[in-house]
């Protein structure tokens, strides 16, 4: 796999990766890849890495490692792990189930207002397959692209207050379920009952940088039995 | 002899954290680092007592707390001088103590800095959540239970021990004086080649004043604005200190708390050994920044970490 790579320091225990490709499925599996090969090579030096979509920013100890051999290092390891993974990706690929419905997502109206039926709206957003971009914003939150074009649409003028847990939702070309509740500005088209972020578990997240994900459309019964909740109580 | 021994809350006052040095090797789930947004006077306190810069502190900011000493200790206080007393009588900042049972802690309001770290011998005995203690409510983890702050009536425990009755104290040269004008050091990051000279030129050459939009999460400047590229960056990890420019064109210098990735454009990050003093910094408090050396802040800070053992 050839894609042009450069290490830079950003600070005195901070490099950035960046990677010289556009964010794509692939790119974001080899970002992926990569650092979960850093995060286990790199024990006593490191104590950070995060991905995003074509960058890894590496927050290490640089008494413990001079960054005269840390910057080599890092090149060498992102040159042969680009050389010996395969070109297609091996990524995993995640199930989540959403309840595509006005009790949970008050902004389907913003597209049944334009004409579009919310089966139309269920079949845009649950046929595809989105990729794991980056995590970030809140715990466990994650961006999900590429959303289909007519689903496209920015975020809030003024961010809500609150949002319910769960809550799955598209701002521009990207998609996210909030994994916790939070303010946020994000269209809520749905909900997913599943307890996304555990941090009590071995499991902390069903996903990472790379992960395909696919919703599958449930109705109000397996919502409920799955344990979500309608609280309609977004503001 | 009973083990565990306590004390407690009896006001929080604005803001009591416990913190340790923070949460590691999670940021790639979107959770942040928390811990001591001022490192120096927490790793002060700690060493004064001889613990392991791992060793759980309280980070009371604006003071008017105060604690309740259900059994002998010895404890330290550093950073901020929030007017600390024990009995109503005035404690020695960045200095160890001894405190019998009974007697009352309490913090006024501060007199110079805004935080002030209060250490035990031998740390808080609390239950990590994620490897750390550190208190990150926006992530629900650390403190007594999930992100919890301290509230009224909480307990702490800590191991008994013996109580020294000399204070350790730290000798006067290291001592900084919080309400001066900031003049911090900048490691310019690759995005500073987006920026226009005349932007960066203005950069360093004016001031800026602590805005009162400031937390654990970050610090807004205000009294001059930054016009920022014209470019869009994806959102990418982002370094503790790092100087975001967002569209209204008034830094944000981001602290622990922040959040893990952001897009905004950067012009670099606050040195390191900056950054306690702009986390003691209050509304109004100016600013400088001034062209900082890699090497040469790689070199300070390092000779920091190993004496307090980071």
């Amino acid at each position: 796999m050839n894609i042009e790579t450069t290490v830079d320091p950003v600070a005195e225990c901070s490099v950035l990766i960046r990677f010289e490709a556009e964010p794509s499925p692939t790119l974001s599996w080899v970002i992926g890849e990569i650092s979960q090969y850093l995060r286990n090579q790199l024990g006593a030096w490191v104590m950070n890495v995060t991905p995003s979509f074509n960058t890894i920013l590496i927050d290490y100890l640089p008494h413990r490692i001079s960054i005269f051999e840390f910057i080599p290092y890092l090149e060498k390891i992102v040159t042969q792990s680009l050389l010996h993974l395969p070109d297609q990706p091996e990524a995993e690929l995640v199930e989540l189930p959403v309840f595509y419905h006005p009790d949970v997502a008050p902004d389907l109206e913003l597209y049944t207002s334009s004409g579009m039926s919310i089966d139309e709206i269920v079949t845009l957003h649950s046929q595809c397959e989105y990729t794991v971009g980056a995590i970030g914003f809140t715990a466990g939150f994650a961006f999900l692209t590429e959303v289909d074009q007519r689903l496209q649409k920015p975020r809030r003028s003024s961010p809500r207050v609150k949002v319910a847990k769960g809550s799955v939702a598209i701002a521009n070309n990207q998609t996210a379920i909030y994994p916790s509740e939070s303010p946020g500005g994000w269209n809520i088209i749905g909900n997913c009952p599943i307890n996304l972020y555990n941090p009590n578990s071995s499991n902390i997240l069903p996903f990472a940088i790379g992960t395909r994900i696919k919703f599958r459309p449930i109705q109000r019964d397996e919502f409920i039995e799955l344990g979500g909740t309608i609280s309609k109580e977004w503001q | 002899m009973n083990l565990r021994s306590t004390i407690t809350v009896i006001k929080p006052g604005q803001q009591s954290l416990l913190q340790d040095f923070g949460r590691f090797g999670l940021a790639h789930f979107g959770i942040t680092q928390g811990g001591p947004v001022d490192d120096y006077a927490y790793s002060w306190a700690n060493h004064l007592l001889g613990n392991t810069i791992n060793s759980p502190t309280i980070e009371i900011t604006l003071g008017q707390a105060e604690f309740q000493v259900n059994h002998h200790c010895e404890m330290a206080i550093a950073g901020g001088d929030l007017n600390a007393k024990l009995d109503g009588v005035p404690l020695s900042n960045w200095s160890t103590f001894s405190a019998r049972q009974g007697q009352v802690l309490s913090f006024g309001l501060p007199k110079n800095g805004l935080r002030s770290y209060l250490a035990i011998k031998g740390g808080f005995e609390i239950s990590p959540e994620l490897g750390s203690c550190a208190t990150v409510t926006r992530d629900g983890l650390g403190g007594l239970n999930q992100g919890s702050k301290l509230n009224v009536g909480d307990e702490l425990s800590f191991s008994s021990h013996l109580v020294t009755k000399k204070p350790t104290q730290m000798t006067f040269r290291y001592k900084p004086d919080y309400d001066l004008t900031l003049e911090l050091r900048v490691i310019e990051g690759y995005q500073v080649n987006h920026f226009s000279q005349e932007q960066l030129d203005n950069f360093y050459a004016k001031e800026f004043e602590v805005s009162q939009f400031i937390d654990r999460m970050g610090y807004r400047l205000c009294g001059n604005r930054i016009q920022p590229p014209q470019q869009e960056f994806l959102s990418e990890g982002i370094a503790l200190g790092a100087i975001q420019i967002p569209p209204n064109g008034e830094p944000i210098i981001l602290l622990n708390d922040r959040q893990t990735i952001g897009g905004y454009p950067k012009l670099g990050c606050v040195a390191r050994i900056d950054l306690p003093r702009l986390a003691q910094a209050k509304p109004g408090q100016k600013v400088r920044f001034v062209r900082g050396d890699l090497l040469g802040l790689q070199d300070v800070w390092g000779q920091w970490a190993r004496y307090f053992g980071y």
